[in-house]
Order: C-alpha cells, then sequence, then structure tokens
C-alpha cells in the first residue's frame, strides 16, 4: 500500500485517534489483512505507539494481521448453525481445502475462517463466501461451492 | 425537501403514500440477509429482466424481511382492488411465471403463503383495508396473513414495518406515521413528560438484562455535563438471536427517531451507532438512513425547524462479543481496546469520553415513538405485570417453522415452540430451549408451560438476553452445547480477569474431557465450583454468566454428563469421539455410495452391478473418523450409528 494511500485513508477521518479502528477496517478492505509496514506508518503518522496498534489488530476478530486468500470462506458457528451441524461442514472444508481453520491454502485461493452468527439462524447451517451467504449447507453440497469460486 | 412543519412532514408523508400504493401493480422481494441468502437477489434481477423486456405496467419493489425467514425468497404482489398475495419459497426460475399468471388473474398455487385484504398500522392504530373489487381465482381457499399459524399469534409493534416499506425510502416510514412522535415530542411535550411517559409505558430493555428504560433515561438526564451521549447497541452478538439485523435492514428510521426523541429527552447532541461488523447489509441500510434523515432536515442541527440539534455517528465494530456489554462498548467507540471497566459510577453519569451516556439496544429504541404516539396506557395493557409490551424472539434450531417471532410477553413457551414454530420436525423429540444466548441457559421440557417474561425466565436458571431461542430435540447433546457456549465464552473473553479467562477455559477442558470418554465423576462437582468462581469474581456480566450454560444444563440434564462419564455414550448420537458407525449388512443394497464419499477410505466392499453379485459394504471402525458422511449419503438407512 502506497503511503498516499494511507494519508487518503487517515484523512477520510480527520486523523483521529478514536478513529483508529475504522482506519484499521479500511485498510484490510483494500488489503485483505492488515501488513506490518503499513501499521509502523500508520503509527508513525498518527503518532500512536506501534504496540497500542497491534494490540488493537490482535483483540477485535475482524482484524487479522496474518495474510489472507483470494476468496474468504466463514463457517458460521452460531448456536443455530452449530445445533444443526455447522462443525461437520467446518470438518468437511478443512478436509477439502486440506487446511485447519484460521489458515490459508497454498494456491493463496481460500483462507478458511469461522465466524459466530450472521444472523441467518433460520437457514443453518450458513457459510459466508466473499460476503456472499449460503444457507441451508449439507456436507455434499461443499465441493460445488468451492468450485464456483475456483474459476 | 426541508421539513420545517408538521405540513411538511405530513406532505412527505402522502409522497410515501403513493409510493406504498403507487395505484399499478407492485411486486415486493424480501432483500434482507436472510432472503438474499436463498437467492432473492437472482429473483430480483430475473423479474426486473422480464418486466423491461416486456414494457410490463409493474413496478418492482426491494423491502425487508416480514418474519418467516425459512420461506424465504418471500414476494409479494399488491394491486390495486384485489387482496394482497404472499409467496414463499419462490426460485428465481419460477419467478417469472408468478408475474405472467398474475396478469391472467391467476395465482401459483404451490407456491403461495397467505393473502391479505388489509393491513394494520399500529403506529396510528388504524385498519387500512385494501378496496377489493376482483379475487384472482384460485385465492380462495388460502389463508389469511392472520391465519397463518405462524403469525396468528403475533403482534408486530418492532417489526411493524419489516417487509412492508422499502428501508431506503424515508416517505414510506413517515406515511405509516413515522416522525410524528418525534414531532409531538419536540413540540407539544417537555423532556420530563416524555421520561415520565417512558416510566409508566413499563418498557424494559430489550438487549438483555431488562432494566426499566424510563430510569435510566432519567438518570442520565439528571447527571451533571455539558457534553452528554446518546448510544445505540447495534452490536448484537449473541449467537442465535438476529432480530436487530432484521430491524436495521428493514425499517432503520424505527430506530434514528426513537434515538432522536432520546437524546432530547436527555439533553444530549451527539450520539453513536455501535453496529456489528458481521453485518454489513444493516450498516449499509443505518447508513443511507442517516443520510436521508439528515437530507431533509430530521437529524442534525435545527430539528424540524426546532431549537434541538443532534448528530449520529455510525460505529463499526470490530467482532468482539464482549462490545456489547456497556463498558466495553465506550471503551471502543473511544478508539481503545473494548475491555470492560468497574461500574461503581454508572455510564449514565460517566460513560464515553467521561460524558453522561445513555445506552440502549435496537429493539429498545425501536419501541420508543410507538409508546409516545400510542401511550403509555396503551403500551403497558400489553405483556405480564412487570415485563410490558411485546419482544422479538428469534426462533430457530430443531423447529419447523424458524424466522422472527414478535409476542406480547407472558405467552409460554408451548406456544412459540408448538402453535407458532409447528412442533419439532421429523417426528423427533423436543428437548430443551436454549435462551438468552451464552449468558443464558438451557430450559427442559418440564418447563415447557413458562410464562415467558423477564423474570420467569431468570428463576428458571436462564434469562431474556436478546431474544435468542434456539429449540433442541432428542439428537442435540447437552453436553455438547455446553461445551459449544464454553468454547464460545473462551475465546471471547477479553483476559482482564483471571477468573474469566481461566475460568471458561479450565470449564471448556473439562467438557472436552467429558465429552470424549475421558471424564470422572469428580468433573462434574468441579464445573459447578469453577462456574461459581467464575462469576463471583468477574467484572462484568461476560464472566459473571458464562458459567449459565454448565450449570443450567447440569442442573435439568445431569443424568446425561452421567451417562457420558459411566457408559462413555453419547445418548443424541452428537459427541463423536464416542460414536461407532455400522453398516447393516442386511440393509445394505450395495450401491457403494458410502465408500465413494468416505474421506478415511475406511469403507469396503463390493458395488452390486448388473453382471456382478456385489457385497455388502463394511466399515473399518479403526480407520472411520466419525465424519458421518455415510451416515448421510445413504439412503436406504443401512448406516447405524451408536
Amino acid at each position: 500500500m502506497e503511503s498516499s494511500e494511507i494519508d487518503a485513508i487517515i484523512g477520510k477521518y480527520e486523523g483521529r485517534e478514536p478513529a483508529i479502528l475504522a482506519i484499521l477496517q479500511d485498510i484490510q478492505t483494500k488489503e485483505k489483512y492488515l501488513p506490518k509496514d503499513v501499521l509502523e506508518q500508520v503509527s508513525q503518522k498518527m503518532h500512536i505507539p506501534l504496540t497500542n496498534i497491534f494490540r488493537i489488530a490482535t483483540f477485535y476478530n475482524a482484524l487479522s494481521i496474518k495474510p489472507r486468500g483470494r476468496h474468504k470462506v466463514d463457517v458460521c458457528l452460531g448456536t443455530a448453525c452449530h445445533v444443526r451441524g455447522g462443525n461437520r461442514i467446518m470438518d468437511k472444508l478443512e478436509r477439502d481445502l486440506g487446511i485447519s481453520v484460521g489458515e490459508t491454502t497454498k494456491d493463496k485461493q481460500f483462507t478458511l475462517e469461522s465466524v459466530r452468527c450472521v444472523g441467518c439462524c433460520s437457514l443453518g447451517p450458513v457459510v459466508v463466501v466473499d460476503g456472499n451467504v449460503f444457507g441451508r449447507l449439507t456436507q455434499d453440497k461443499v465441493p460445488g461451492l468451492l468450485k464456483e469460486f475456483k474459476k | 425537501m426541508e421539513i420545517q412543519t408538521k405540513a411538511d412532514l405530513e406532505k412527505m408523508g402522502e409522497k410515501g403514500l403513493k409510493s406504498l400504493f403507487p395505484g399499478t401493480t407492485k411486486i415486493s422481494v424480501g432483500m434482507a440477509t436472510c432472503g438474499l441468502s436463498t437467492g432473492a437477489g437472482k429473483v430480483y434481477e430475473a423479474l426486473q429482466k422480464e418486466i423491461e423486456k416486456g414494457k410490463l405496467p409493474i413496478r418492482l419493489n426491494q423491502t425487508g424481511c416480514i418474519g418467516f425467514c425459512q420461506r424465504e425468497p418471500v414476494v409479494d404482489i399488491l394491486e390495486p382492488g384485489k387482496p394482497r398475495v404472499f409467496y414463499q419459497g419462490v426460485p428465481p426460475e419460477r419467478s417469472v411465471e408468478l408475474v405472467h399468471q398474475w396478469l391472467e388473474n391467476k395465482i401459483v398455487e404451490d407456491l403461495l403463503l397467505c393473502k391479505m385484504e388489509n393491513e394494520e398500522w399500529i403506529v396510528e392504530g388504524t385498519v387500512k383495508d385494501y378496496p377489493i373489487r376482483r379475487i384472482p381465482s384460485g385465492l380462495d381457499g388460502t389463508p389469511h396473513y392472520h391465519q397463518v399459524p405462524f403469525y396468528s399469534k403475533q403482534l408486530k409493534i418492532a417489526l411493524r414495518n419489516c417487509g412492508f416499506i422499502n428501508p431506503d425510502r424515508i416517505e414510506e416510514y413517515v406515511a405509516r406515521g413515522g416522525y410524528f412522535s418525534l414531532y409531538k415530542s419536540l413540540f407539544e411535550m417537555k423532556p420530563e413528560e416524555i421520561i415520565e411517559e417512558v416510566k409508566r409505558s413499563g418498557l424494559r430493555g430489550r438487549g438483555g438484562a431488562g432494566f426499566p428504560t424510563g430510569d435510566k433515561w432519567a438518570s442520565c438526564r439528571k447527571a451533571k455535563g455539558d457534553r452528554k451521549f446518546i448510544l445505540c447497541n447495534a452490536d448484537e452478538g449473541d449467537p442465535g438471536a438476529y432480530m436487530d439485523r432484521s430491524i436495521l435492514e428493514g425499517d432503520p428510521h424505527s430506530v434514528i427517531e426513537g434515538m432522536i426523541i432520546g437524546a432530547y429527552a436527555i439533553g444530549a447532541h451527539e450520539g453513536f451507532i455501535y453496529v456489528r461488523d458481521e453485518y454489513p447489509l444493516a450498516i449499509q441500510k443505518l447508513r443511507m438512513a442517516l443520510r436521508e434523515a439528515e437530507a431533509v432536515g430530521l437529524l442534525g442541527d435545527h430539528i424540524l425547524g426546532s431549537g434541538f440539534s443532534l448528530k449520529i455517528n455510525l460505529f463499526r465494530g470490530g467482532g468482539a462479543f464482549v462490545c456489547g456489554e456497556s463498558t466495553a462498548l465506550m471503551a471502543s467507540i473511544e478508539g481503545k481496546v473494548g475491555e470492560p471497566r468497574a461500574k461503581h459510577i454508572h455510564t449514565t453519569e460517566s460513560g464515553v469520553w467521561d460524558s453522561p451516556s445513555n445506552l440502549n439496544n435496537v429493539e429498545t429504541w425501536n419501541n420508543i415513538p410507538i409508546i409516545l404516539s400510542r401511550g403509555a396506557d396503551w403500551y403497558s395493557r400489553i405483556g405480564t405485570d412487570r415485563s410490558k409490551g411485546t419482544k422479538v424472539f428469534s426462533v430457530v434450531g430443531k423447529v419447523n417453522n424458524t424466522g422472527l417471532v414478535e409476542v406480547p410477553m407472558g405467552i409460554t413457551l408451548r406456544e412459540i415452540v408448538y402453535d407458532i414454530g409447528g412442533g419439532i420436525p421429523d417426528g423427533k423429540k423436543f428437548k430443551a430451549v436454549q435462551t438468552g444466548g451464552p449468558s443464558g441457559g438451557c430450559i427442559p421440557e418440564s418447563l415447557i408451560d413458562l410464562s415467558v417474561d423477564y423474570d420467569r425466565l431468570t428463576e428458571a436458571g436462564s434469562m431474556m438476553g436478546s431474544g435468542g431461542m434456539i429449540v433442541m430435540d432428542e439428537s442435540t447433546c447437552m453436553v455438547d452445547v455446553a461445551k459449544y457456549f464454553m468454547s464460545f465464552l473462551k475465546d471471547e473473553s477479553c483476559g482482564k480477569c483471571t477468573s474469566c479467562r481461566e475460568g471458561t477455559k479450565r470449564m471448556h477442558e473439562i467438557l472436552i474431557e467429558i465429552s470424549e470418554g475421558r471424564g470422572k465423576p469428580e468433573h462434574l462437582d468441579l464445573l459447578e465450583e469453577l462456574g461459581w468462581v467464575t462469576a463471583e469474581a468477574s467484572l462484568c456480566q461476560l464472566g459473571g454468566t458464562a458459567p449459565n450454560p454448565v450449570l443450567s444444563t447440569l442442573q435439568y440434564f445431569r443424568e446425561e454428563y452421567q451417562e457420558h462419564i459411566i457408559h462413555k455414550r453419547c445418548p443424541a448420537k452428537v459427541c463423536r469421539a464416542l460414536l461407532q458407525y455400522r453398516i447393516l449388512s442386511e440393509v445394505c443394497t450395495m450401491c457403494g455410495r458410502c465408500a465413494k464419499v468416505c474421506p478415511a477410505e475406511a469403507i469396503t466392499g463390493k458395488q452390486k452391478t448388473k453382471k456382478g453379485k456385489g457385497k455388502p459394504f463394511k466399515i473399518d471402525t479403526k480407520k472411520c473418523i466419525q465424519c458421518g458422511m455415510c451416515f448421510e449419503t445413504c439412503k436406504f438407512e443401512a448406516v447405524e450409528v451408536q
């Protein structure tokens, strides 16, 4: 990320310190994660100690300091999805992608993460791929779902 | 258009009326997150294409969710002179069929949900009849909206507009009585009178704890400080509860209007709505609604030409459950890590940036305009002695009809699960209802006639929480449920208090031991002791209520724990380490499907073909990883779990 791009994002919030979470979210929207060098620049530009920024970046589940793949697969593990077998969908995805939750495939195509409820409890188990919600999943629907995004 | 007078507001209402009832056929597609996840977007596109192609005299419209999420995508057709018709489960490829049949005065019977001949405008307290002159053929036997079991016992106050207005059109909200309560508050009432009215209504916080809203407002008004904040908690973190999402996506102005009234009553000029990061559509709808309200002078400087000004900011959360706790939420708004602090001084006196701050939940704010328009007397007649009004519940899990259900307080659990929810699917046996999210507990079958209100739920060892109601049947394992919640709480504990950070972790470890067959009899006492310490020694209510899922399941389902510990058996057949899959050779048709899907290559046998005789399939238990694929795949019920 260019220094000028970081300036633009900070400028959008008038450089206010309380907006740090929003600034990090905007950076993540562009980069898919929070690269270390970008955080260092944010720290210098906003005069916030780097430790504080890292504390925020690692506290909130929405932020990631680990690089992510092209597609983000979030398996909902809310209560309603859990009782309807959400963890089995997670197991199937782990097996099919060959990674554990929190990891990215070698070809950098998929990052597998879990989310605690997306509010589609009626349609559980639910998986969210790149922001698109897929409901009423079963293990055998998983390969088709991945294929749709593999192109 | 700048709204300065009541006449301006009425004029906007008239504009909204034309948009609600455009005089031509109007087709609305429910496009909240639940609708979109079942293909409502594709339904909308298909309809749009067809209407443009045929230059049809039809207006296509987007709306929120009418609550029956399970039956999404829901499409409704409204034409002057005909009953309104609701379709359910509309596949994109059949949406065009609805239009063509409609144009020939016919309906598509197999997709029908219900018909409607009038709609209730509860803010005004009126019923609007549709002028009916012609009834499409085949519609006679269709149930009315209020005859559908899912809706018959519901009373929609909080969800009054969801599914009926286009959330992006402020004028439609105004047409159904929106912002008139704000007008009344600013010009006809003193702040103290508003607070008194809210107190008399008996409204209690809908976010969980059930604190009387009027009392909270009064103490914030009284608090000293030049700068005060009005806050909306839209960080709906309880997994299994999603009424706030639905309100924000389907009727965002109801929350904004409530907040402006609250701000005026308290004397606040700045506000924040703290929304969950996991709700992108709600964020988008709110952003749009705030912009529109500002553009017409209902928000910002000199609201409605009065001397009162208010600025509301949208704050996107970071996906931390603990930020639903008031002090953690406020720390997060200040740009800090969302950790709770001790509440020796109430946040109504010292909250955001040490200023008096009044925080209420989405559903609480949404109730305010209607309390002011219909009056506290009307509102307090609904519900029970100490729990007034209605509550929205998300009835989900192992139940036939799932969705958002708004009922008067005091209704029984049985009515919700059986009358509205339609009972348990596949003829299975009801086991428990989990309420209150991770802070709540499981209510067993013996208490199914419990009246649903704040106090009764607490007495039963659970709590109202934000309204999640997860129905569980005999195939839900209570040890697994307790383990699930503990895993959630262990992850979401912010770590500030040792008792919560370590307590949840240790309880989770013990529950893993039990669910994997390594449990010991003394574990149960240890769980109770750990639970007690965690609750007593933690600062905020995350830790304070963390043991509830364990303690309530231990209270009501102790034998199930013992079955895991002593006999190493999971009666509900959920705990994987205790399961054994077996193929019944006498039932096996030798189709070989199970062997194909088995990821562990644990199934062997020989497929039967036209040419050769097969050999029944068998599972090698040493190789089996208990994934359940064979069980799910077998169409002949030849796979058995023990």
